[in-house]
């Protein structure tokens, strides 16, 4: 029973392993978080996206109720930050239980809808009348709890929930019965799977990745505006690394960010616009040439991906 | 009562062009079943070319219109028969293309931003005469005139075209069901392709007079209008381009309603607009394609 996990913990363990290994060489700390914390979102995303098909644009719209969850519990509840972190988290299983009723919708109507729900979200929190409680558009600041090491510590334990997640999907009857959903729901309701739960599962799950990424980095950065954390680039670029790398597997989502935040980091920092560009023109060909990522060359070859 | 009066008035000039903003996006999903997610970046593009040929040329609005809707098909038809006719052959086309235009859109997006920077443009409120008119007693800017008059007649063309035309005659039975239509000998993909076209010049034009409705116009204004431009159409009636019409009406009047009496809360407006209709009116408004389960 066991061993069909062992690639996928394989996988996991290594990854693990050069997020435990490289600061000790490498000192540029604030990459590495921002890697783990893509490396997370990719995977939270490819929850809800690689196993049930639906397309969260607004997905950003969970990491930023994770910060701010997690910013309000500290600042104004006076909790340690670690816990804060699971209250972030919780904050988003929370907007993702209020969204539910928006998996009824199928396709593009869900994604689009999705992106409004979160820009909703956004001008609420940036709203200058609730400055009492989230500050409005002035940002937060955690300055007093600041703790680097920390952070980055909770982000990489952030990381391997969310790996665990989906290499318990990848190999579970739970995760084949998501797939299943994915490509014939009615069917998938006659063989016995209970749509409406396993889907809306899905979804928090997701959302609970991201509301733990989003809480880990407002404290890692701590300072922060709601335009920050509610930025559509995070969704985009989670998006695009998970499409990059190949959906529904452990290894995509992780290969995809590794290569892309990298490039990015080499060509997009001080000009964002080439890595649009870059990104722009890469959505287009993989959507032509392959849609299912990079990850399915190797299927194609009769190569088990774990 | 004079506060409402203004509301009533301007939400309705407003209306009309909010209209024009969705229709090229209601067209272009009515025969091909894609939501264009570059739509609002095409919206921007209109507005750059306004905003040059004025600088440069000292171009009168109106007389960009024709030019962009020059512009809009020759870049229009190579852009669909490369990308459309590959994507419909394809497991997913409705998914992979909302996917494959938004990398179009990032694509213009960047594009515009080497080219032009990422600053606000815009084109003086006066250029149309500094008159104004009025209407019951309030006075308005002669530049929301000529912009409703432009979305009227975009309205009118698009009336034109799909009732009285033996082309418009085929793009409705497109819409109606692709599959019959090609059966029935309906050379379907160039019906496509000339609405593909008329979808991106409608939105073109829609940009040319943003700037005296919503104001300055910069390079990432793009998937913000993509969104209000949805809900404008989801509102009237998604795959039924005159209904659009009713869509920005309803939004060109609450928004202003928003703007005069709750201001700090407006901008959320289109969002829970958009997420209410889809959820607890998708039957009147969309159909049934929209839902599941």
């Amino acid at each position: 029973m066991l061993r069909r996990y062992f690639p996928s913990l394989g996988v996991i363990l290594a990854i693990v392993a050069i997020l435990l290994c490289l600061p000790h060489f490498y000192s540029n700390q604030s990459f590495l978080f921002n890697m783990m914390l893509y490396l997370a979102l990719a995977e939270g995303l490819n929850i809800i996206y690689g196993f049930t098909g639906y397309l969260p644009f607004g997905y950003v719209g969970f990491f930023g109720a994770g910060a701010y969850g997690a910013a309000i519990a500290i600042t104004l509840l006076h909790i340690s930050p670690f816990f804060g972190v699971i209250i972030g988290g919780i904050a988003a299983v929370l907007i993702g239980i209020i969204l539910i009723p928006l998996l009824r919708l199928s396709g593009a109507y869900f994604a689009i809808a999705n992106l409004a729900a979160s820009q909703a979200l956004y001008f609420v929190v940036a709203n200058p009348s609730l400055e009492k409680i989230t500050q409005g558009p002035y940002g937060i600041d955690l300055s007093s709890v600041y703790n680097a090491d920390a952070s980055y510590y909770t982000m990489l334990g952030v990381l391997v929930f969310a790996m665990l997640l989906v290499a318990y999907m990848r190999n579970s009857n739970f995760g084949l019965s998501l797939l299943a959903i994915k490509e014939d729901q009615v069917t998938a309701s006659l063989a016995g799977v209970n749509v409406v739960k396993a889907r809306s599962i899905a979804w928090m799950l997701s959302a609970f990745v991201a509301g733990l990424s989003g809480a880990a980095f407002g404290w890692y950065t701590a300072v922060f505006y709601p335009s920050t954390v509610f930025s559509l680039d995070v969704s985009v670029f989670t998006i695009v690394f998970v499409l990059f790398g190949g959906i529904g597997t452990v290894a995509g989502p992780l290969v995809g960010t590794l290569i892309l935040y990298s490039m990015y980091n080499f060509i997009g920092i001080s000009t964002p616009q080439y890595f649009q560009l870059f990104y722009g023109l890469l959505i287009i060909v993989l959507v032509l040439f392959l849609p299912d990522g990079v990850a399915s060359i190797l299927q194609k070859g009769k190569v088990y991906v774990p | 009562m004079n506060l409402f009066a203004y509301t009533i008035i301007a939400g309705i000039m407003y209306g009309v062009f909010f209209g024009l903003v969705g229709l090229g996006l209601n067209i272009i999903f009515g025969v091909m079943r894609m939501i264009n997610l570059a739509h609002g970046d095409v919206i921007m593009l209109g507005s750059f070319l306004a905003y040059w040929l004025y600088e440069l040329l000292g171009f009168n609005p109106l007389l960009v219109v024709p030019v962009a809707v020059a512009v809009f098909f020759l870049v229009g038809f190579p852009l669909y028969y490369a990308l459309v006719p590959r994507l419909l052959r394809s497991k997913d086309p409705e998914m992979l293309s909302f996917i494959l235009f938004f990398g179009v859109s990032q694509v213009i997006e960047a594009v515009i931003i080497f080219a032009f920077g990422n600053n606000q443009r815009s084109i003086p409120f006066n250029v149309f005469g500094s008159a104004g008119f009025d209407i019951f007693g309030q006075r308005f800017p002669i530049a929301w005139l000529v912009t409703t008059l432009v979305a009227l007649a975009a309205f009118g063309f698009i009336y034109w075209y799909l009732q009285h035309t033996r082309m418009g005659y085929a793009t409705r039975a497109v819409m109606a069901n692709r599959d019959e239509a090609m059966i029935s000998g309906i050379d379907v993909n160039r019906i496509s392709a000339v609405v593909f076209c008329m979808g991106l010049a409608l939105a073109s034009i829609a940009g040319i007079f943003s700037f005296f409705i919503i104001g300055a116009s910069y390079p990432s204004m793009g998937p913000e209008l993509t969104t209000v431009s949805f809900a404008i159409i989801v509102l009237g009636s998604l795959g039924n381009p005159l209904g659009t019409i009713l869509g920005g009406l309803i939004y060109g009047v609450a928004i202003m309603f928003m703007q005069s009496y709750f201001s700090s809360w407006a901008n959320i407006l289109p969002y829970v607009l958009l997420i209410a209709v889809m959820l607890f009116k998708p039957e009147g408004l969309i159909g049934k394609a929209a839902r599941s389960a």
